[in-house]
């Protein structure tokens, strides 16, 4: 019975995802699983910048380790042997290299996120955007990872239900970390660290956590954008593609989770929809950006839901 | 178990060429209510940031419950029982006032956090029960009307009090408050002290009270310690220790007045 309330959100989800699949003609579903990419990218950086208030911005870094994860696992693991159905096959290779791709991802995280603990603001924005860059230029060196042309034929897995499902998987873990006290304690951090440790807060532990936490879900979001794109090469994983992530979080408004989730979806559907607009196309995006944080400088929710601006005060948060 | 709670033993304190204090030692046993007074700048806060783990001490030893507590991080201090409020408010401003009280009982049994991903029985009974005790704590100190409003929106009055629910909600054996009647005019300050006093009797920590102005904690202090520029220059009941003259000569000209309220250095 538990099980299923803590499985709801992807019960209910999976046959609107599949829905939406079968209903969205091609040029909608590369939209829809761009969207649903940033928005896991975009949920899982708020973890850092949001909750814990320290500023990454290294992001597609930990997107490219566990993208070239999973490009290496669904390549090694191939097709699908004569007795084996191909569904089940390249379903279960596609989970595997994704969690793959988490592991690593996280496992970068941990080796970033440790030595940068010292540092603060600026300074671990400079090194976070170093640590992109360090692995973008190894990966440009390395031969069996493609070099700077990268690896292309990578198995098409990735479809509209797999992106949403990753980015419902994202939503629902942020959401239910800020609903517990694992989440109040990153929020504490961000709010006043001397308070926070003074009130028994691991701040340290707290700083790591959420570091390896966002890590593994920007692997996440690469390991999925990779296989549909079915190449992936270091070009994907600049720190621009970082800066991009940034922007939606600091739109969405620091720590809100559907904040966050609606400037990725808007950002997203705003270029698709400026297409036509051809070289001007990034100017009238900066000129968006411009005015957004003009008139709502703390993002479009500041740092609340939703929910807790509309409506009447509610009671009690029911995660 | 030792019957002493928090002991300092000879700690002193620099900055650079400044002694902010000297050779400092306490000793408080469970239930007391210490009084640490002194004019501004005697070093009051730079002795609850040197026992809570905010500043190393250059030298000496304390201990929480027993413990030496020397280079431990203030939250590990937290957790052997030393909770404490700031001169200058630092609460979670942007949390609710129940997050802000929420949050400090963490320490005492909070689940894993597969536990919270997978809203597992024993998850939602603890966050339960923390929502339990904060609310009891909140109304305690009648603060529980505002449970969902934002920390920084109270007016600060309750932020002070606020501060001191959180303090109380780490399941503390010594409490530590600095100026908690700082800024409040002279109503506002009795019944805070009379909170505190009631504090002290309903959860049985000891508390160890900062204040400046001599006066008002004279009546619900059963000792005072008294620090001049980082030396402790009287120690003892209340009565005896208004009458000492170092006492009275450190604090001439101080004692009628309200020393202006510090942008803080915790
Ligand atoms: N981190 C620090 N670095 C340098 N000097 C400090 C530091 N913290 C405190 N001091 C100095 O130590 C001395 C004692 O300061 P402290 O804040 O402990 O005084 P206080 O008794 O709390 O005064 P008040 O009543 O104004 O709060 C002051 O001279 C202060 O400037
Ligand atoms: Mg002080």
């Amino acid at each position: 019975m538990r099980l299923v309330r803590a499985l709801l959100p992807f019960a209910v989800g999976l046959p609107a995802l599949w829905a939406i699949q079968a209903a969205a003609p091609p040029q909608l579903a590369i939209i829809l699983v761009t969207a649903g990419v940033n928005v896991i990218l975009a949920v899982s950086l708020n973890m850092v910048n949001g909750f814990t208030g320290q500023f990454s911005l290294g992001h597609a870094g930990f997107m490219a380790v566990g993208a070239y994860t999973a490009a290496k696992i669904t390549l090694a693991m191939g097709e699908a042997p004569a007795n084996w159905s191909p569904w089940l096959w390249n379903n279960g290779a596609f989970t595997l290299a994704l969690l793959g791709g988490m592991l690593t991802a996280a496992l970068a995280g941990l080796a970033v996120g440790i030595p940068s603990l010292r540092l603060r603001g600026d300074y671990l924005a400079i090194v976070t955007l170093g640590f992109n860059e360090i692995i973008r230029v190894f990966i440009e060196n390395m031969r069996w990872l493609g070099g700077a042309t990268g690896i292309s034929g990578l198995p098409p897995y990735t479809s509209v239900v797999w992106v949403g499902l990753g980015a419902l998987a994202t939503v629902v873990v942020a959401r239910r970390i800020v609903g517990s006290t694992h989440g109040r304690a990153l929020l504490s951090v961000r709010e006043d660290e001397v308070a926070a440790e003074a009130m028994g807060v691991d701040t340290v532990a707290c700083k790591v956590h959420a570091f390896v936490l966002s890590a593994a879900f920007a692997g996440l979001g690469g390991g999925l954008l990779v296989h549909y794109i079915l190449l992936v090469t270091p070009k994907s994983f600049t720190f621009v593609k970082s800066i991009e992530v940034v922007v939606m979080v600091v739109l969405g408004g620091m720590g809100s989770i559907s904040g966050a989730t609606l400037a990725a979806l808007v950002l997203t559907f705003a270029l698709e929809l400026m297409r036509g607009l051809d070289q001007y196309r990034m100017v009238m995006y900066s000129l968006l950006l411009v005015v957004l944080m003009l008139s709502r400088p703390t993002g479009i929710f500041g740092t609340k839901e939703i929910w807790e601006l509309l409506g009447p005060k509610r009671k009690k948060a029911a995660a | 178990m030792s019957d002493v709670v928090l002991l300092a033993k000879n700690v002193t304190m620099r900055f650079g060429g400044l002694t902010a204090l000297n050779d400092f030692n306490l000793e408080l046993k469970p239930r007391e209510l210490v009084g640490l007074i002194g004019p501004n700048g005697a070093g009051k806060t730079t002795a609850f940031n040197a026992l809570s783990g905010v500043y190393a001490p250059t030298e000496g030893t304390v201990s929480v419950g027993g413990e030496v507590v020397n280079g431990r991080r203030p939250n590990e201090i937290s957790r052997l029982g030393l909770a404490r409020t700031f001169q200058n408010i630092r609460l979670f401003k942007k949390l609710s006032v129940l997050d802000n009280v929420r949050l400090a009982c963490h320490a005492k049994g909070k689940s894993e956090l597969w536990q919270a991903l997978l809203l597992t029985a024993e998850h939602e009974r603890r966050e339960a029960e923390m929502e339990k005790r904060a609310f009891e704590l909140l109304d305690f100190m009648e603060l529980s009307g505002r449970a969902d409003e934002e920390a920084a929106s109270l007016p600060y009055g309750m932020q002070r009090r606020l501060e001191i629910v959180r303090a109380l909600a780490t399941g503390p054996k010594v409490l530590c408050l600095d100026e908690p009647a700082a800024g409040m005019n002279a109503t506002e300050t009795a019944a805070l002290m009379k909170l505190i006093h009631a504090i002290r009797e309903k959860f049985g920590v000891a508390v160890l009270l900062i204040e400046h102005d001599m006066r008002l904690v004279m009546g619900i202090s059963e000792r005072l310690v008294v620090l001049d520029h980082g030396v402790t220059i009287a120690q003892g009941k209340p009565e005896a220790v208004r009458k000492d003259p170092k006492v009275i000569e450190a604090y001439l000209g101080v004692e009628e007045g309200h020393a202006p309220l510090d942008p803080e250095k915790a």
